[in-house]
């Protein structure tokens, strides 16, 4: 296989969603019929879902992208082995302004190598971040990530040196921590990407929080609308496991979930993994103190434990050297929805969304008008076009009544109506309340009717005044933020979209 | 189209036991049996009730909560759409209507929250398969690989 031309192609759920494998295998026949032969080296997604499918060919790795199955043939008659040009070259990724104006922290290998080679993933500065850990001692680890000031990336965006250092601190003859995979918010895929493309970066991360709390089991709860990141961390844990890296000392269990969104919510997640319905834990106690079977549990995103290793290696200024305000570090933001060019942009804070919205994704796919966001999933919250300007900011979008979440954002061009985006809220909450407060259980479903009642005409003001409300009532007395932040998107559309909730959107 | 086996205590007993000495392994008991009988039903919330010493009500109550456990296996391929906020965004409720004109009466048509999928909309996911951009076109031949027995 001296001569054999590398091709890189991706194993990732959206690079294959649109046929990546097909255009892959097209190119192997074709690759026989004309005598070049192909050494292909399957990677993460390298994030850009608009170029997908997706190969880089040769040691310079050209790639070209979005490809058909019908464009093969072209691209030999174009040389593409060799670089040649064809309508598809996107030249280098490096040098592509797409992922040149990105700043890739967490994601800083994705796309590189081979996803499940232990060898690859070292020879690109894996674990790295464990080895200092284990140079360091625990105190000095919860140091650079006080210095950090690494905030979750679950929803919350609660600081993570303070809940490790509880962890750590409470005394009991067992602990566990928990990842927390399940990734329920539409618009989002970080977490998915970051397993099926770099899973060894998550599972250093996990080592490195087991050591320093003195955990002795991990879990990664995965959703089981993820087949791949199981397949892909299946493997993964494996290859660490015969390294030695996992084992009695320390080691983690896949688990899968069984699709509910409340299950992504922490005390729901513990209950689920004890193997009872998961319905929401009132706090206190917290996780922290009392978690997984009573024990001291620490439960982070996937994101936020895969943002360690580089924490570690590199310190926790450099990482607080990036950000904005109280937000330092990166947010691997995820660009989906009517957006032209959508994918994974891992930015600073401080970058506006603005520019997410029209530098990296070029505005809507529709080529209509941008009229809405939704930012920080079904507990987020939209934001009209004129709105644009924040910076990615957990407190600047605090202050307009939102938050980041977990970084998804979604682009709605100007035929989305926002009385039936403020209905679909309510159902969707009636769908996955766990059922355990009454505000969120009966208040979503009231939330639909007076919602229907609304678009239908009726008595529009006095149920606008109902919703608003029920809002209320949602707000101050759910048991955690899935009827408590319902609200959030309902009374956002409302504010900012009046006439869409006066039958001013079809008229 | 899988053809599900027959329930079937003995080998359904193989599937749950190793699950019943890790903590918390009733999900993953369940999960087996789906996996392995396309459902969850009766017949296996009894036998996991009497491995795990729980009672029949509460793991009813477990397999109830969870919109994956199905009560009887799918008779016919089972099309999930995605209906969540990017997906709708890029026409997923046109796509959704598409599909239930096109295929209503032979294929199990299911709403689904998002598949990750969320830059490459609408998304639909059809066994462990998802697939992006889905144009009412690239519905219908998928649909026709579906009833071939392509999955
Ligand atoms: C309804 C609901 C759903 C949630 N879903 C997720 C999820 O899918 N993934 C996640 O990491 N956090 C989710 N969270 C947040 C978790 O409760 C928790 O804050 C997080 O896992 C903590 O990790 P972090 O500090 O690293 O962010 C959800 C919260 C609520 C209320
Ligand atoms: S919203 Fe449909 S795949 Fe995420």
């Amino acid at each position: 296989m001296t001569n054999a031309v590398p091709l890189y192609v991706a194993r990732e759920t959206a690079a294959r969603s649109v046929g990546v494998e097909e255009v892959l295998q097209r190119i192997l026949e074709v690759g026989k019929e004309r005598g070049i032969s192909f050494d292909v080296i399957r990677t993460g997604g390298r994030g850009l879902h608009w170029a997908e499918p997706l190969v880089e060919v040769g040691a310079a790795r050209i790639a070209y992208g979005p490809l058909e199955v019908t464009d093969v043939e072209g691209l030999f008659d174009a040389e593409f082995a060799r670089g040649g040009d064809h309508a598809t070259r996107l030249g280098s990724l490096n040098d592509h302004a797409w992922l040149k104006g990105q700043t890739r922290l967490v994601f800083e290998r994705m796309g590189l190598g081979c996803a499940t080679d232990l060898e690859a993933f070292r020879s690109l500065g894996g674990f790295g971040g464990w080895e200092r850990a284990c140079d360091l001692g625990p105190d000095e680890v919860l140091d650079e990530l006080d210095a950090s000031n690494l905030r979750g990336r679950g929803g919350a965006g609660f600081p993570a040196a303070i809940k490790w250092r509880t962890v750590k601190e409470a005394q009991a003859d067992e602990k566990f921590i928990v990842c927390n995979a399940d990734e329920g918010d539409a618009g989002t895929f970080s977490d998915r990407l970051l397993m099926e493309g770099d899973p060894f970066c998550l599972i250093e991360g996990m080592m490195i929080a087991a050591r320093v709390v003195g955990a002795a089991r991990g879990y990664i709860y995965l959703r089981s609308e993820y087949p791949l990141a199981k397949e892909i961390l299946s493997e993964a844990l494996e290859a660490v496991r015969q390294d030695g890296l996992l084992g009695p000392h320390f080691d983690i269990e896949l688990r899968i979930g069984a699709g509910s969104y409340v299950c992504g919510e922490e005390t729901a997640m513990l209950e689920s993994l004890e193997g009872k319905r998961g319905e929401v834990r009132a706090k206190p106690p917290l996780p922290a103190h009392a978690g997984l079977f009573g024990k001291p549990t620490l439960v982070n995103n996937v994101i936020t434990l895969a943002s360690i290793p580089w924490i570690v290696a590199r310190g926790g200024k450099a990482w607080a050297e990036f950000g904005h305000g109280r937000s330092r570090g990166t947010l691997p933001v995820q660009l989906g929805g009517n957006v032209k060019r959508g994918g994974l942009v891992e930015v600073p804070f401080g970058m506006t969304l603005r520019e997410l919205v029209y530098d990296f994704g070029g505005g809507t796919l529709s080529g209509r008008p941008v009229r809405a966001i939704q930012i920080g999933g079904p507990l987020g919250t939209f934001l009209p076009e004129n709105a644009l300007d924040v910076p990615l900011d957990y407190e600047a979008l605090a202050e307009l009544g939102g938050s980041v979440g977990h970084g998804g954002v979604i682009v709605f061009d100007d035929t989305v109506d926002m009385a039936r985006q403020a209905r679909f809220a309510f159902d969707f909450c009636a769908r996955e309340s766990c059922g355990k407060c009454t505000p969120c259980r009966i208040g979503s479903v009231r939330g639909v009717e007076v919602m229907d009642k609304i678009i239908a005409g009726d008595d529009v003001n006095e149920n606008i005044a109902l919703i608003e409300d029920l809002c209320e009532t949602m707000k101050e007395g759910s048991l955690c933020a899935m009827g408590g932040l319902t609200p959030q998107p309902v009374l956002a559309a409302l504010k900012d979209f009046p006439k869409d909730f006066h039958g001013g959107f079809g008229s | 189209m899988t053809v599900w086996p027959k329930w079937d205590a003995a080998v359904a007993r193989d599937l749950v036991v190793p699950h019943s000495n890790i903590p918390g392994g009733l999900l993953p008991a369940l999960h087996g049996m789906q996996e392995h009988f396309g459902c969850v039903a009766q017949g296996a919330i009894d036998l996991a009730a009497d491995v795990f010493n729980l009672s029949r009500a509460e793991v009813y109550g477990v397999v109830n909560f969870y919109d994956d456990f199905r009560k009887t296996p799918p008779e016919m391929p089972v099309l999930k759409i995605c209906m969540a906020e990017a997906c709708q965004a890029v026409g997923a409720e046109g796509l959704k209507r598409h599909a239930v004109d096109l295929a209503g009466g032979r294929m199990e048509i299911e709403d689904v929250f998002c598949l990750g999928n969320c830059a490459c909309g609408p998304s639909v996911m059809a066994g462990s398969s998802v697939y992006g951009r889905v144009s009412p076109e690239r519905l219908d031949t998928l649909v026709g690989l579906l009833e071939g027995g392509g999955e």
